[in-house]
C-alpha cells in the first residue's frame, strides 16, 4: 500500500487535536504513516507528530507560521509530487475547507469532504459522509485515481496514546516565492459577553425552533425558573435574538453544565460538537427524527411553545 | 465592483422527516419546501450591500432546473441585476468539482472582480464549491468568510474568516478573488414588492453545458470526483427516553426527573 500524508493543522502555537486524531486513525488503515508538518519553529510539534507516526516530514520555515492555505498548497503539491502518496488526509476544519478543494483540482485528485467514517478497498478510500444537516449517511465511490483526498469531521478518529517513534525528516521549503496575493493580518479573538456559559451549571439552548425573537421570553422565564443560564444555536445567534457569545458549538464555545435542555435545537453536528460532554441532556422538538435525540437522554416530541410554559410551571411548583 | 453571486435551491429539511426514495441515491422530494441555501442568502445580501457602498454590479448564477428560477427571483428582486440558469440533463449527479466546472465555464465569460458562494450547502454539507471554482478560476480565495472590507484602491479586500470557536483569521488579498460567505456576516434583506416585481420581469438566461463550451462528461457522475453509491439511515446509539403524554405532562414528568437527579 501507498503512503498516507496526514496534514498536521496547528495554530497559535498549538498543534490541534484534529492531527493526533488523524494520524491514530490513519495507523489502522495499512500504509506508512507520513506526518506532514509544515511550521516554523515548530519541533515540538514534529516531537509530537513522531509519536503517532512512522515518519514526519518536516518544513521549517517563517512563512508556516501562520496558516496561509496558498502557501501550504504549494508546499504540499511539491511535497506530493516528490513522495507520490496514495492518500492525503486533513481536518475538516476552517484551514482544510480553505485548503483541500483547491489542492485536488490542482492534483486532479479525487476529494470527498467532511468525511465520518473510513474504510480501504485496497489503495482507495470508501468514504462514509452524512448529508441534510445528519439525516442521513451518504456511501460515497471514488473514481479510480493514483491520489485521493479527503477531509474527515474532527472526532471521527480518536486520538491514540503515542506509541511510535517515527523519524523527523526536515525538508527545504520547496515554495519559494513570496505569497502577496493572500497575506495572514491577525487573529482576533470574538468578543467577551457578561455571561460566560462555559462556566453556568445549568444551560437551556434556544434554537430556531423558537421561530421568532418574540418568543425568547418563554425561554427566559423557563431559565430563570431553573436558575439556568441562556445558550443559542448558531441559527439564532444568526439571527440577532442572542448575542454570539452565548453560541454553543464548533464555532461557538464548548459546555459541559450538569444540565443542557436544548429546545427547537435539531442537532446539526457543529452544535453537538459543543454540548456532547453536558451532563444530562435533555431536548424539546417537535420532530421525532431531529438528531438531537440521539445524544439527548431525555426527550420530550411536542410544540416547544405549549411544553415550555407548562415546565415552567411545574419547576416554579416543585421549587415553591 | 462586478460580482457574481451563486446560489442554490434546496430542499428544507430541518424540521422534516427525509426518506430515501427507491433508487436508493436520493431522498423523496414529495412533501418537502424547497428555499435558498441559507448561507448564500447571507452571500446575495453581501454582494448587494457592497453594491450599495461602491457601486457595481451583481450577477446571480444557479445550477439547476426551471424551479430554481424562484431562488433566483428572490436574489434579483433583493437588488441583483442579471440572471443566469445552468440547466442540463449531463448534471445529473455532479458532485461539487462537476458544478465548480460548470460555474468556473460561466463565469470565466463574465467581468468579475469578486464572486461570492456560501460556505456550504444545506444539503450536501460539502463546502467544496467555492474554493474549487477559486482554483479553476485561478484566482486567490478564502473559505468560510465573516467579513470583508473593500480597500481603498478597490483592487484588494480584507477579510475575516471565521474559524473553529468563533476565532476570526484576517487576511488581505487581491481581488478578482472568490469568498465562501458564512452565515451570520450579515443581516439578509426582505425583497421589497417593488423588487419582487421588478425582478418577475427580468430575463434569466438559460444554458446549457455545451453553451458553456463544456462535454457533457466533464459534468455529471462521469465528471465527478466521487458518486454517490446509497444512503442510509444513520445508526444511532441508544436514543432519549421519550416521555409520552399532553405537554401537561410531559412537562411535569420532565420537571420530576430533573427534580431527581438533583437539578431542580
Ligand atoms: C462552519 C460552520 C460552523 C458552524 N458552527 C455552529 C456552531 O458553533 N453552533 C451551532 O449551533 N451551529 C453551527 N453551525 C450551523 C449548524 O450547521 C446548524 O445550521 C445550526 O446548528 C442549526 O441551528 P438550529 O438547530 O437552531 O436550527 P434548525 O436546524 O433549523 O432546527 C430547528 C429545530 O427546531 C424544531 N422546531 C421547530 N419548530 C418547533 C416547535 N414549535 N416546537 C419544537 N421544535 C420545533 C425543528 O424540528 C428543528 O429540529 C455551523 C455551520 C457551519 C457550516
Ligand atoms: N447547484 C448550484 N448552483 C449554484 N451554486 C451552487 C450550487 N451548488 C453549490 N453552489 C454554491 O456552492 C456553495 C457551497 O456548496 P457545497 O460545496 O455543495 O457545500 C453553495 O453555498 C452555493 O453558493
Amino acid at each position: 500500500m501507498k503512503d498516507i500524508f496526514v496534514l498536521m493543522e496547528h495554530r497559535r502555537g498549538e498543534l490541534r487535536e484534529v492531527s493526533l486524531e488523524l494520524l491514530s486513525g490513519a495507523a489502522g488503515l495499512g500504509g506508512t504513516v507520513v506526518a506532514v508538518l509544515l511550521g516554523s519553529g515548530a519541533d515540538d510539534f514534529a516531537a509530537k507528530a513522531a509519536g503517532l507516526a512512522d515518519k514526519v516530514l518536516y518544513v521549517d520555515d517563517p512563512m508556516f507560521e501562520n496558516y496561509n492555505a496558498e502557501a501550504y498548497q504549494k508546499a504540499l503539491s511539491a511535497l506530493i509530487k516528490e513522495h507520490g502518496p496514495g492518500l492525503v488526509l486533513m481536518g475538516h476544519t476552517g484551514h482544510g475547507v480553505d485548503l483541500a478543494p483547491a489542492l485536488a483540482v490542482e492534483l486532479g485528485a479525487p476529494l470527498v469532504t467532511d468525511i465520518t467514517g473510513l474504510e480501504m478497498d485496497g489503495d482507495k478510500p470508501k468514504p462514509v459522509r452524512q448529508y441534510y444537516g445528519g439525516k442521513l449517511d451518504a456511501h460515497m465511490v471514488l473514481k479510480d485515481a493514483d491520489l485521493y483526498i479527503l477531509t474527515v469531521r474532527e472526532a471521527t478518529f480518536q486520538a491514540a496514546e503515542p506509541s511510535k517513534s517515527g523519524e523527523v525528516v526536515k525538508v527545504a521549503n520547496p515554495v519559494s516565492e513570496d505569497i502577496s496575493y493572500r497575506k495572514f493580518v491577525e487573529y482576533v479573538e470574538p468578543e467577551v459577553g457578561e455571561v460566560d456559559i462555559t462556566q453556568s451549571a445549568l444551560l437551556v439552548g434556544v434554537g430556531r425552533g423558537i421561530r421568532e425573537d418574540k418568543n425568547l421570553p418563554l425561554l427566559e422565564e423557563l431559565a430563570s425558573a431553573l436558575g439556568a443560564d441562556l445558550a443559542a444555536s448558531r441559527a439564532v445567534v444568526d439571527a440577532g435574538w442572542l448575542p454570539a457569545d452565548r453560541q454553543v458549538g464548533i464555532s461557538g464555545k464548548t459546555v459541559k453544565p450538569k444540565l443542557y435542555l436544548a429546545v427547537g435545537i435539531s442537532g446539526a453536528f457543529q452544535h453537538v460538537t459543543g454540548m456532547k460532554g453536558s451532563e444530562f441532556i435533555v431536548a424539546i422538538n417537535k420532530d421525532p427524527d431531529a438528531p438531537i435525540f440521539g445524544i439527548a437522554q431525555v426527550g420530550i416530541v411536542d410544540d416547544l411553545l405549549k411544553v415550555v410554559p407548562a415546565l415552567t410551571e411545574k419547576i416554579k411548583e416543585l421549587k415553591g | 465592483m462586478n460580482m457574481v453571486v451563486c446560489v442554490k435551491r434546496v430542499p428544507d429539511t430541518a424540521e422534516s422527516e427525509v426518506h430515501i426514495d427507491s433508487s436508493g441515491k436520493g431522498i423523496e422530494t414529495g412533501k418537502l419546501s424547497f428555499r435558498m441555501n441559507d448561507a448564500d442568502n447571507y452571500a446575495v445580501e453581501e454582494a448587494i450591500l457592497i453594491k450599495e457602498k461602491i457601486g457595481g454590479t451583481v450577477n446571480v448564477i444557479s445550477i439547476g432546473d426551471e424551479k430554481s428560477d424562484e431562488q433566483i427571483r428572490m436574489a434579483l428582486a433583493k437588488g441583483g441585476d442579471e440572471a443566469v440558469r445552468i440547466t442540463d440533463p449531463a448534471l445529473e449527479g455532479s458532485d461539487g468539482f462537476a458544478l465548480a466546472k460548470a460555474l468556473a465555464a460561466a463565469v470565466k465569460g463574465m467581468e468579475y472582480d469578486l464572486v461570492l458562494t456560501g460556505a456550504l450547502a444545506d444539503d450536501d454539507g460539502c463546502a467544496v464549491v467555492g474554493v474549487a471554482l477559486a482554483e479553476l478560476l485561478g484566482v486567490p480565495h478564502a473559505a468560510y468568510v465573516k467579513k470583508v472590507e473593500v480597500l481603498e484602491d478597490g483592487k484588494r479586500i480584507k477579510v475575516g474568516r471565521e474559524l473553529e470557536g468563533g476565532l476570526m483569521e484576517f487576511l488581505e488579498m487581491d481581488l478578482p478573488a472568490v469568498l465562501t460567505i458564512q452565515t451570520g456576516i450579515n443581516e439578509p434583506r426582505y425583497a421589497s414588492f417593488k423588487g419582487i416585481k421588478a425582478a418577475a420581469k427580468k430575463e434569466i438566461a438559460v444554458k446549457s453545458v455545451a453553451d458553456l463550451g463544456l462535454d457533457p462528461s466533464e459534468v455529471g457522475e462521469a465528471g465527478s470526483w466521487a458518486v454517490l453509491e446509497s444512503f442510509s439511515y444513520p445508526v444511532v446509539g441508544e436514543k432519549a427516553e421519550i416521555l409520552e403524554g399532553d405537554p401537561a405532562e410531559t412537562a411535569a414528568k420532565l420537571a420530576a426527573i430533573l427534580k431527581e437527579k438533583g437539578l431542580v
